[in-house]
């Protein structure tokens, strides 16, 4: 190669002297880590924060936020950093048991759709257009209030209301697949249905499934929180963010900021960290942008 | 043994017919021309011969009954475009073994390098899939091969390659070859005869 | 040299990921050297692999995040910066692409032209899509059309119009004719011809041999990344005695009409490309320095090659 050659790119990939060069995948893991990180230390703060920091203390009511108790107290001296560790923590455990139920039947409809012919596939679309041309919001209160509300109507509610943009998702792919020259050729080689389905479709359509899970995941709490804040979800005695947040407005006009502000911030920050965790999981399983 | 169409039509839909009432036969051990302008429906019919699509009307016969549904079928199609008729996700190794354990000899005939077997499809030049798609049928189970367009995106060596390999096979264990181009030096290199397709209706706008 | 375009030992590398977070370095362009001049067709042509699009890509600056390039490249004498491609993609350089999805099958084609004319106020970008459209037989009513609308041929016509119509000194074509019967390859060669005799220079990228010397003024091999030979098109006839480098001759002697002859083995592949000469495996005519050394581009008559052995 011409040495005196003027280089007419900055080559990323030379540059080894600074620490901070991380690679493209390098840096792409690292987001996902430190996104899966974040998740766990607040599942750790759920569970390891003890209870006698929410026994009732009146003498420590209404404190900003210290040392001791970093979000503040409430108005019944309750500690609001362990209140909401356990209330994201119920969050969390509900919103991946909900979408979790949720990514599965939009698997199997979508399989179902896609597979099982032209009625299958009338009655899935229409069932999708259904429920996406309904209010999201509206449908869960609907739902999760039909199901007499508490965490088994909540989760009832986010279940049947979440599948349908994976279901499409997946149908959609699943039908390119079949028609696919590949899938054809196979088939002409004499391979069979279930060769077809576990060796061409299955790799094809499992990276699509599980960043649609994981991108459910934040959809879902954040659906789980809007519902109990409004009334319809968790009932008052749970740790639920949406709990939290609903009494803190009562007293954000006496100037306890506190209350709503950090509860807030960390739903948004752990809804944050799903979406960046399913945007670099995607990066990663795409062949288009794995090696950039 | 012989690939037999019997009048086959075919059309979209209640669309025009690409072609209709065309017959054609290739026999074991020759090499048989199918020459016509882009737009005509060779591909279509090389669709149809090989049970890929069904004709409209008309019928496609090997050895007199119609092809198997399930399980191998002695007709296989390579087409145009190698880099569809392989899974992205999957090893060339994997590839090249899903018609059969393929002789080492095939390889050789069709220069496969011995390192292209741990790499995805993304990571070889089209003419290096195409010489996959080109071992995986020629299996012993193949006793008809359409070759649809099979060298017309590769350069002149490979193409001198892969027929030569084809040319080998159909001499030694008498593989029928319908050879569809629409170049005619080409065709009248390889073919002891050579078939015409017209559109059947009016021809492409 | 050239006035034109100017390719200096141009590499390219590709890092890919390997097992997790392990990395290798691709050589997919290596010390590639090529020119095009005002007013001639330079066909670029060699196997698929070969790296005859990437050289498209590596001149319009439309490489992926990973690649690397190293080499010098010069437009009009300018350096042929980032900046500068991303200033002249479009309005000095442009593209002849592959295929006709390259129109927006949602909007009228008169419209898609226009945008590739420079904007000189009063009109001027119909004016000029019109203009075009003109000289190559499309009608007002084809303007009104959508893609979907029109047969291939015209298709090909509109992709033509929209490289023509900004009036590029540059015209890449990119496999413009894959597969196409050979009235339409005719028809595509003769409009690019046209435009390098109104003084544009047309590099014309392409696998089939017989197409391209048709047209072209020169014709650079490349094999494995590299140009090992640019010669005059005119050297391409009889039993190929005027070509300079073995695989030029090898090419040319595995058309159906000159013997059909397969020389045997593949490309090397990027990974493991061998330490001299890049062709030396296949070659017949190797010898120990040929594995030892790349070889320096040499002169020999009228043309250049990478070949010590070529008198």
């Amino acid at each position: 190669m011409n040495g005196a050659a003027p280089q007419t790119h900055p080559s990323a990939g030379r540059v080894s002297c600074s620490r901070l060069a991380l690679s493209g995948r390098q840096r792409t893991l690292l987001t996902a880590a430190l996104a899966a990180l974040a998740l766990g230390v607040i599942v750790a703060a759920g569970v390891l924060l003890p209870d006698t920091r929410l026994a009732t203390d009146l003498g420590a009511r209404n404190q900003a936020p210290s040392l001791a108790n970093p979000f503040g107290t409430d108005w019944l001296g309750r500690d609001m950093l362990t209140r909401t560790a356990r209330g994201l923590t119920t969050s969390l455990a509900l919103g991946m048991a909900a979408a979790s139920v949720s990514a599965l039947l939009a698997l199997a409809l979508g399989m179902a759709a896609a597979t099982l012919g032209k009625a299958a596939d009338a009655a899935v679309s229409w069932l999708i257009d259904l429920f996406l041309s309904v209010p999201h919001i509206v449908l869960l209160i609907l739902i999760s209030f039909a199901f007499g509300g508490g965490a088994r109507g909540v989760i009832i509610g986010i279940v049947l209301t979440h599948w349908p943009a994976l279901a499409r998702i997946i149908r959609a792919e699943i039908l390119a697949l079949r028609g696919s020259e590949f899938v054809r050729v196979s088939r002409r080689l004499g391979r069979s249905n279930l060769h077809i389905a576990t060796r061409h479709m299955f790799p094809h359509v499992f990276p699509q499934f599980l960043v649609g899970l994981i991108l459910l995941f934040p959809h879902a709490i954040l659906h789980e929180a809007a519902v109990t804040f409004l009334g319809f979800g968790l009932p008052p005695h749970e740790p639920a963010v949406g709990i939290i947040l609903a009494e803190a407005m009562m007293h954000l006009s006496t100037g306890r900021w506190w209350l709503a502000l950090f509860p807030g911030l960390a739903l948004l920050a752990m809804v944050r960290a799903f979406d960046i965790l399913g945007d670099n999981t995607r990066a990663l399983l795409d062949p288009r942008t794995a090696h950039e | 043994m012989s690939l037999e169409a019997r009048a086959v039509g075919f059309r979209y839909g209640s669309g025009p017919w690409v072609f209709r009432k065309f017959d054609i036969t290739v026999g074991a051990g020759e090499m048989v021309g199918l020459l016509g302008p882009s737009g005509c429906g060779k591909t279509t019919l090389a669709r149809l011969l090989a049970g890929h699509e069904d004709p409209r009307e008309g019928r496609v016969l090997f050895d007199g009954a119609a092809l198997p549904r399930a399980g191998y079928c002695p007709v296989q199609l390579v087409s145009q475009h190698p880099e569809h008729a392989v899974n992205p996700r999957w090893r060339m190794r994997d590839i090249m073994c899903e018609g059969w354990s393929m002789a080492e000899d095939t390889m050789e005939m069709l220069s496969i390098q011995p390192e292209w077997l741990d790499r995805y499809p993304s990571e070889l030049s089209g003419g290096e899939i195409q010489r996959f798609c080109v071992a995986r049928t020629l299996s012993p189970s193949t006793r008809i091969l359409i070759a649809d367009e099979m060298t017309t995106m590769l350069d002149a060596i490979t193409q001198a390659q892969l027929w030569r390999a084809v040319r080998e096979t159909v001499d030694q264990r008498g593989l029928g070859v319908l050879v569809v181009s629409h170049e005619r030096a080409l065709i009248d290199a390889l073919c002891d005869r050579t078939v015409a397709l017209e559109a059947a209706d009016a021809p492409e706008p | 040299m050239s006035d034109l375009l100017e390719i200096v030992d141009v590499s390219v590398s590709f890092t890919r990921y390997e097992a997790g977070l392990r990395r290798q370095k691709l050589e997919v362009l290596s010390g590639l050297s090529v020119d095009v001049r005002r007013g001639e067709v330079l066909a670029v042509i060699g196997s698929s692999g070969s790296g005859k699009s990437l050289l498209a890509h590596t001149v319009l600056g439309i490489l992926p995040g990973n690649a690397d390039v190293s080499g010098l490249m010069l437009f009009g004498g300018e350096e042929l910066t980032p900046d500068r491609q991303r200033q002249a993609r479009g309005r000095e350089i442009a593209l002849v692409p592959q295929a006709v999805t390259f129109l927006d099958p949602l909007m009228r084609v008169g419209p898609q032209v226009r945008w590739g004319a420079p904007d000189n106020g009063n009109g001027s970008r119909t004016q000029a899509q019109r203009h075009v459209f003109a000289r190559y037989g499309l009608t007002s009513e084809v303007e009104r059309s959508f893609p979907s609308q029109l047969s291939g041929g015209m298709l090909r016509r509109v992709l033509l119009s929209t490289a023509v119509v900004s009036g590029a000194s540059l015209i890449i074509a990119d496999e413009p004719t894959p597969g196409l019967h050979p009235e339409a390859v005719a028809e595509t060669m003769r409009h690019l011809r046209e435009l390098a005799d109104e003084g544009r220079g047309v590099m014309l990228i392409t696998h089939d041999i017989e197409t391209a010397i048709g047209i072209a003024d020169r014709i650079a091999v490349l094999y494995s990344g590299t140009a090992v030979e640019v010669c005059p098109a005119r050297d391409f006839v009889s039993d190929g005695e005027a070509l300079r480098h073995p695989y030029s001759h090898a090419l040319w002697r595995a058309l159906p009409g000159n013997g059909f002859t397969p020389m045997t083995g593949a490309q090397p592949s990027y990974g493991d490309l061998p330490n001299g000469c890049l062709f030396y495996p296949r070659c017949d005519r190797a010898t120990r320095e040929c594995a030892e050394e790349r070889p320096a581009l040499r002169d020999v008559r009228d043309g250049t090659v990478r070949c010590i052995h070529v008198t």
